[in-house]
């Protein structure tokens, strides 16, 4: 087009759709140029966004120069199905519930990472093994453990406490409103466990639809008296008004509440259900390589670590065991908050990512007709 | 001048077309998308049309042929190779669950396997394989046009010899759901009615200075964000909240009798009522002010009661303010979506929630589509209805 304007003269009346043209040419260029300045990570949020800020995203910005820019989501795998499908992709980086990474990664919405590209372990153990068992998936390695687990505020209660898995199901011992969250992860798996099934039979007894059953027969015996909670958010919220007397929730929102805002909770980590995070690279990225030197940064052990000084969430590698310390800001020692810490995980349940995507759909079904119910 | 008349006409009719364009595009486009999709599915007999082929010469009663198991096998390599099975299994898992992992795992098995025996293979790597449950789920899920999105909507299900059969009692779900939306949306209409009528009446025949304040009172609620109305509910409605504790104060109720307000239906109910609240006010005051006084005074003046001046002169007039205010409140309570997730709880949910849990978790987009078209048929019915009883030409919006 530019070699047409020297060359001959352009008619009048199309010099107006020419300029048009230039226009929106050198639109798509500024456009291209600004968004090859950095790359887009998508994370969750609240006090974990917050977290993975100071941790990750600020010193990979400082470290190679490339900037990143933040977008909140509320997970699930809608949005970057619409970005790929439609060829359009402008999130390059997204953090993902392992779940949905497995599904994404099988489904080629995700780019894929050979566990052996991960940076190895400060002692050269090799990525592979030094990931915990199941951690990583054919996309990319796991980020931090977080967990499931219940907690109470101790203002609620002047005799004994409750302690065991048992006594968020026991009405009789401890009366009162339960805060749970409206879907069938976790609780299914919280709920036999109560019912005295061993961690490591779990997944078994509930692929049987006997298993299916016994669960909804033990959740039967408290569905009077649970208040449904979604958003991460409300459980701390909902105890700190003494709305309900305990509460499943995530441990992260109990230990800010605990250590930011001094209040008086206490997790019960007995029966919790652990499950982690992993980012992975949205397939087709024009900015591939970029979201590439992110994923490396973030895979290190170094990296995940840093995570944990802001929020209680442990690291999915061997090597970061030993690099839990304390809490950037208050100076707390986080081991005894963490989901691995090795005294709260006397009772704890795996997820098992991959049973859910198998079962997920059905038993939401199910869920939602027995809440009707 | 018959043509110049015709063309300034079509000139009119010109200016339409940008509009028409735009909700071609933004509307009747994506609207068709989906209703195409609540039947066909092409996915999975696009993905393994020769399986599908040979299943077609199947019995269905025994387990396939040695020459199925290879077709499968090859086609499952050359899917997993693309990076496409996990779309095909999901769909295939829908029909018999379990079968995701089945799929997943024999195509990762089959990435070094160098089988004699196809069958032993399959079978080993999963025992599935050696049912027919498990083939027929995957010939029923290459089915291109299939009504079990709508078998699926209305809680029904085939059984193994394809006859529609109701679905077992703990999995019936949509259609309680549906039943529980009409009656939430008629209760919340006939609640605004109530509520808005002597509001509307009131601003109707204020002097023009406290009918404008009124309707401030009205509009401002009706410009806050909705997040922010729905949350204040939350805050005075639930068991530590302002209104319980008011009960508490003046020792109505006991401080371990509190009142469950939200998370449940009452919760729902308030707080929609008050959303939709001007949506039935306004279409109510644009007709009551058109309404003369006279009519009233001349009523009395020939010895009608104010009761029966209004049951025979006022309520028919207003009629077509109420009921474009009633067609509103229940048109759009039928899709709400955001109050009910937020404080109906558990009994307080509506079948729009179940459609956006199938667009953004489960991806089961034709599950989705298919709820939508039920319910866009069932307004469309209840409008067919109501247009039989009311008449949509009395109707009056302003």
């Amino acid at each position: 087009m530019m070699r047409n304007r020297g060359d001959r003269r352009v008619p009048a009346r199309n010099q107006g759709t020419i300029r048009l043209a230039l226009l929106v040419a050198a639109f798509g260029v500024w456009n291209a140029g600004c968004s090859s300045e950095g790359i887009t990570v998508v994370s969750w949020g609240g006090s974990y966004e917050a977290a993975a800020r100071k941790a990750l995203f600020e010193p990979f910005s400082a470290e190679t120069g490339i900037a990143v820019h933040v977008e909140s989501y509320n997970g699930g795998l809608a949005q970057i199905r619409a970005q790929v499908e439609t060829g359009n992709v402008h999130w390059d980086v997204v953090d993902l519930e392992f779940a949905d990474a497995v599904k994404g990664c099988d489904e080629g919405l995700l780019e894929l990472i050979d566990i052996d590209e991960l940076p190895p372990a400060p002692d050269g153990t090799p990525a592979r093994d030094d990931y915990f068992e199941g951690t990583y998936s054919d996309c990319g390695g796991g980020a931090v453990y977080y967990s499931t687990a219940y907690a109470y505020n101790r203002d609620s209660f002047t005799g004994e406490r409750p302690s065991t898995i048992q006594d968020f199901f026991d009405l009789a011992k401890f009366p009162g409103r339960r805060g749970m969250r409206r879907v069938p992860f976790v609780n299914l798996e919280m709920a036999l466990m109560a019912d005295g099934v061993p961690t490591e039979e779990v997944y078994a007894v509930l692929s049987t639809p006997e298993g299916v059953d016994r669960a909804f027969r033990k959740l039967d015996t408290i569905k009077a008296e649970v208040v449904w909670w979604e958003a991460g958010a409300q459980p701390p919220q909902m105890l700190a008004d003494q709305e309900v007397v305990m509460s499943t929730a995530y441990n992260g929102r109990i230990f800010n509440a605990q250590v930011l805002e001094g209040q008086p909770f206490t997790i019960v980590w007995d029966g919790q259900v652990l499950d982690y995070g992993q980012a992975a690279i949205v397939a087709g990225t024009p900015r591939l390589e970029a979201a590439k030197q992110f994923l490396m940064f973030a895979s290190r052990v170094e990296s995940i670590a840093a995570i944990g000084r802001y929020i209680a969430y442990s690291p999915t590698r061997r090597s970061g065991m030993s690099l839990i310390s304390t809490h950037a800001e208050t100076g707390v020692d986080m081991l005894p908050h963490m989901p691995s810490a090795p005294e709260n995980l006397t009772r704890a349940l795996r997820n098992d990512a991959v049973w859910w995507t198998n079962h997920a759909e059905e038993l939401t079904e199910r869920f939602s007709a027995w809440l009707a119910r | 001048m018959a043509r110049t008349l015709s063309r300034a006409r079509l000139r009119a009719a010109a200016l339409t077309l940008p509009l028409l364009a735009f909700v071609g595009v933004t509307f009747i486009a994506p609207l068709g998308s989906m209703l195409v999709r609540s039947f066909h599915e092409p996915h999975v007999a696009d993905a393994l049309p020769q399986t599908l082929a040979s299943l077609r010469a199947w019995d269905g009663a025994s387990v396939p042929s040695e020459d199925t198991f290879r077709i499968l096998a090859t086609e499952l390599r050359r899917l997993d190779q693309q990076r496409k099975l996990g779309g095909v299994a999901t769909r295939i898992n829908r029909l018999a669950g379990g079968m995701r992992s089945t799929i997943m795992d024999t195509a990762r098995a089959l990435r070094t396997a160098e089988p004699v025996s196809w069958r032993e293979t399959l079978t080993a790597t999963d025992p599935a394989w050696g049912d027919e449950a498990a083939w027929l789920a995957v010939r029923r899920a290459g089915e291109r046009y299939t009504m079990r999105h709508y078998l699926n909507a209305l809680d029904l299900d085939r059984d193994s010899s394809g006859n529609i059969v109701a679905q077992s009692p703990d999995r019936r779900i949509y259609l309680p759901l549906l039943l529980r939306t009409l009656g939430v949306s008629l209760a919340i209409t006939f609640i605004c009615l109530i509520l808005g009528y002597p509001v509307a009446y009131l601003i109707a025949n204020a002097s023009p200075a406290r009918a404008n304040l009124l309707l401030l009172l009205v509009l401002v609620p009706f410009w806050t964000s909705l997040l922010v109305r729905t949350t204040s509910w939350i805050v005075l409605l639930q068991n530590q909240g302002v209104v319980n504790d008011l009960l508490v104060a003046a020792g109505i109720i006991g401080d371990d009798g509190r009142l469950a307000l939200v998370y449940n239906m009452v919760g729902t109910l308030v707080a929609m009522t008050q959303v939709l609240l001007p949506f039935m006010i306004l279409p109510l005051y644009a007709v009551m002010r058109s309404i003369s006084p006279m009519y009233l005074r001349a009523a009395s003046s020939l010895g009608a009661t104010f009761w029966q001046g209004f049951v025979r002169v006022y309520w028919p007039q207003s009629l077509p303010g109420v009921a474009a205010g009633s067609l509103l409140v229940f048109i759009l309570s039928i899709g709400y979506y955001i109050t009910p997730a937020l404080v109906g709880g558990r009994t307080g949910q509506l079948i729009s929630n179940m459609i956006a849990y199938h667009m953004q978790e489960s991806l089961n987009w034709g599950l989705a589509a298919a709820l939508g078209v039920i319910l866009l048929l069932a307004v469309m019915l209840l409008y067919l209805v109501y247009n039989r009883l009311v008449g949509i030409e009395r109707m009056r919006l302003s």
